[in-house]
């Protein structure tokens, strides 16, 4: 099986959706003749032409809202954000637009179309540059909001994404860009709302996505030396959620620990835990913990930073503390 | 300037004098008798149709944001007459004469003033959210300036997909300092999109005037920036709104080029049913009312085509009726069931939008 990297994946989805289906187009900063800020879109430009394949200024807010607006029309747009910490200049279109106008119009409209590109930490950005905006968009009814860590999620996901018909939040990673991983050639599709278990185990839950999936692997990594058994479940896909998927692994070990890139305070990682205690009270035999970023704007200084983020350390620290082990 | 010297050149009073006929018979020269009874008439049924919503917003039956169009009725006309079938109308949360214009059911909006069921969107918009596809009414936005991105995204599409249409963009004098226009006007400089942005001037952002939010007073003067052509008019009539609003949809239909266009004009109600308007004063409002289109209209129909008092008359109490009729539906309709409010949060089938092109073979 070929081994791609992530952003090769997400080139690969691209390609062959576009290739599939004439009204997908891809629209956003330096897609075209940079190819990709990222290299994301590489050799998109020359393969269909700027017709379908559309370098934008520096306006968020418009090529968001061009997109939208081509959505309602029947096009598919797929509208790249440079860093989804650019999606904020475009919050009101994502927001009030996007996630609306289907149920605004009572149904005489839909945004089929998909709004990605790199979120959250990458490495000594600053605090403008290193936001988790999955917990803002997760909050929004109308939206899809969707996270990858593999080559092969974000190939099956993507696609997925592109022939959804809703306006779906696709949300990559800066640092997992060069990720390699098997890609069958074959076609094929995950859907959206199914976790993936990334490794299974008996004695602790680790509930993670997107950029938490490597640090919650490397902890469990971390834990089974000290015969602790993690089961890490990645989410993938956060509205819809596979709720039955938590509940069961949580059934199972009775402990949970969420491993997630955002701030604890109004984000995902609450909402999880909300759902546990309502959904699987019984089965726990310790609080649920969260280990994220510390509730802190990101300083650029590493030293610093690598205090804020979530780190393998911390989420074993988290997994001691729920099976009674320190 | 003052607000008030800003209003077009009027009659010092009620009376039609001299100059005032003489300017009135120049402005109609040419048109037919039916043409302007047909404007008139079309007029004044988004006037009543106001005028009623905000009597039934004075007895508690419509609640929310409501706000009136009444002044700017020849824009909306105007605007109808120039559209070609499948020509798209974007607009803001003023939104009522446009859907009355391009020919919504006064019985659906006036249930969606109510919250009704039967509304024009189920009942979930209200006032500030109408749309109605399948007349060219594509909204209905009650954030002010994030409809222009939007628009400018229909457009695109018409150029993607070379559907020939043209898209109306419409915003108030409010809007023109909000980012999303700009950066929706830029993009449709860029692209040299099929589209036509309006700005209806009607000399307050709410309760502000136009010189404490406007660096520039003439708000055509940025249309260079974007490549944009422009123009920019006092609308006294349908006739000439619809002559040069016409221009500058072939030029967006036949060479890609958008215009951009201020049409200075004037409403005689508060920004919404809870404004009482005491920002302005009383002479103002009047010498504003005296080129009022559509009392100007009612002026040519009476001093020029000579139609009898008694055809005026019957004409309002049909129309009275109409919209009186409207309202007794909305009122009595019901209200919408509780599973409603989980309909249309996700799609449940596929979405093709509107044209042809965008439709796979085989699907209707």
């Amino acid at each position: 099986m070929p081994i791609l990297q992530i952003r090769q994946a997400i080139r690969d989805a691209m390609k062959e959706e576009m290739e599939r289906d004439e009204r997908v187009f891809l629209m956003g900063e330096e897609v075209g003749y940079y190819n990709g800020a990222y290299k994301c879109s590489e050799g998109l430009l020359d393969h269909f032409g700027a017709k379908r394949v559309i370098d934008t200024p520096i306006t968020e807010t418009g090529f968001a809202g061009i997109g939208i607006g081509a959505a309602m029309c029947g096009l598919r747009p797929i509208v790249e954000f440079m860093t989804f910490n650019f999606s904020a200049v475009a919050f009101d279109q994502i927001l009030n637009n996007a996630a609306k106008l289907r149920h605004m119009t009572h149904g005489q409209f839909g945004v089929p179309m998909v709004f990605r590109g790199p979120n959250a930490a990458a490495h000594m950005l600053g605090s403008t540059h290193s936001q988790a905006f999955e917990h803002f968009y997760a909050h929004i009814p109308g939206l899809k909001v969707v996270a990858v860590a593999t080559p092969y999620d974000a190939k099956g996901l993507l696609k997925t994404a592109i022939r959804d018909e809703n306006p779906v939040l696709f949300l990559e990673s800066e640092l997992m860009y060069s990720v390699k991983g098997e890609v069958p050639e074959e076609e094929y599709l995950i859907p959206f709302g199914q976790a993936d278990i990334k490794r299974p185990g008996d004695h602790v839950t680790v509930i993670t996505w997107g950029q938490g999936v490597p640090v919650a692997l490397k902890a469990a990594e971390l834990a089974a030396a000290e015969d602790v058994s993690c089961e890490v479940i990645d989410l993938r896909s956060l509205r819809p959620m596979d709720e039955a998927a938590i509940i069961a692994s949580v059934k199972k070990t009775n402990r949970a620990v969420i491993v997630y890139h955002g701030w604890p305070n109004g984000g995902v990682g609450g909402d999880i835990i909300a759902r546990i205690q309502e959904l699987a009270f019984d089965d726990l035999d310790a609080p649920v913990l969260r280990v994220c970023y510390e509730d802190l704007p990101m300083p650029y200084a590493e030293n610093l930073e690598n205090l804020i983020l979530p780190s393998p350390e911390r989420a074993l620290a988290a997994i001691r503390r729920v099976t009674y082990k320190r | 300037m003052t607000q008030s010297e800003a209003a077009p050149d009027a009659a010092s009073d009620s009376t039609v004098d001299a100059a005032y006929e003489a300017k009135l018979r120049a402005d109609y020269d040419g048109q037919s008798r039916e043409d302007v009874l047909r404007d008139y008439r079309e007029m004044l049924r988004i006037r009543r149709f106001e005028e009623a919503a905000a009597r039934a917003y004075t007895r508690g039956k419509i609640s929310g944001f409501l706000h009136l169009y009444i002044g700017q009725e020849a824009i909306a006309i105007a605007t109808q007459q120039v559209m070609e079938p499948g020509d798209r109308v974007v607009s803001t949360y003023r939104t009522h004469g446009f859907a009355i214009a391009l020919g919504s059911d006064p019985k659906a909006c006036a249930a969606e003033l109510f919250g009704k069921a039967a509304g024009l969107v189920g009942g979930v918009g209200g006032s500030m959210h109408f749309f109605d596809k399948e007349r060219g009414l594509w909204g209905g936005y009650a954030i002010v300036g994030n409809h222009i991105p939007v628009a400018a995204g229909h457009a695109f599409a018409s150029q993607y997909t070379g559907d020939g249409r043209v898209t109306l963009c419409f915003m108030g004098d409010g809007a023109v300092g909000i980012g999303p226009v700009h950066e929706g006007m830029t993009m449709a400089g860029i692209m040299k999109l099929p589209i036509v942005f309006v700005v209806e001037n009607n000399q307050y952002s709410m309760g502000t005037p136009l010189k404490r939010t406007l660096p520039v007073e003439d708000i055509t003067a940025r249309a260079a920036g974007y490549g944009f052509a422009s123009d920019r008019f006092h609308v006294t009539s349908v006739q000439e709104t619809r002559r040069r609003l016409g221009e500058a949809v072939e030029r967006a239909r036949k060479d890609g080029k958008p215009t951009l266009v201020e049409l200075i004009t004037y409403r005689f109600r508060g920004h919404s049913m809870s404004d009482p308007a005491k920002y302005r004063q009383k002479e103002e409002v009047e010498r504003w009312r005296l080129n009022d289109p559509l009392e100007r209209t009612l002026m040519a129909l009476k001093t020029i085509y000579q139609v009898p008092e008694a055809e005026l008359d019957a004409m309002d109490e049909t129309i009275v009726a109409e919209m009186d009729g409207a309202y007794e539906f909305a009122d009595k309709a019901p209200v919408p069931a509780p599973e409603a409010r989980f309909e249309n949060v996700m799609a449940e089938g596929p979405y093709y939008g509107d044209s042809a092109t965008t439709r796979p073979a085989g699907v209707e």
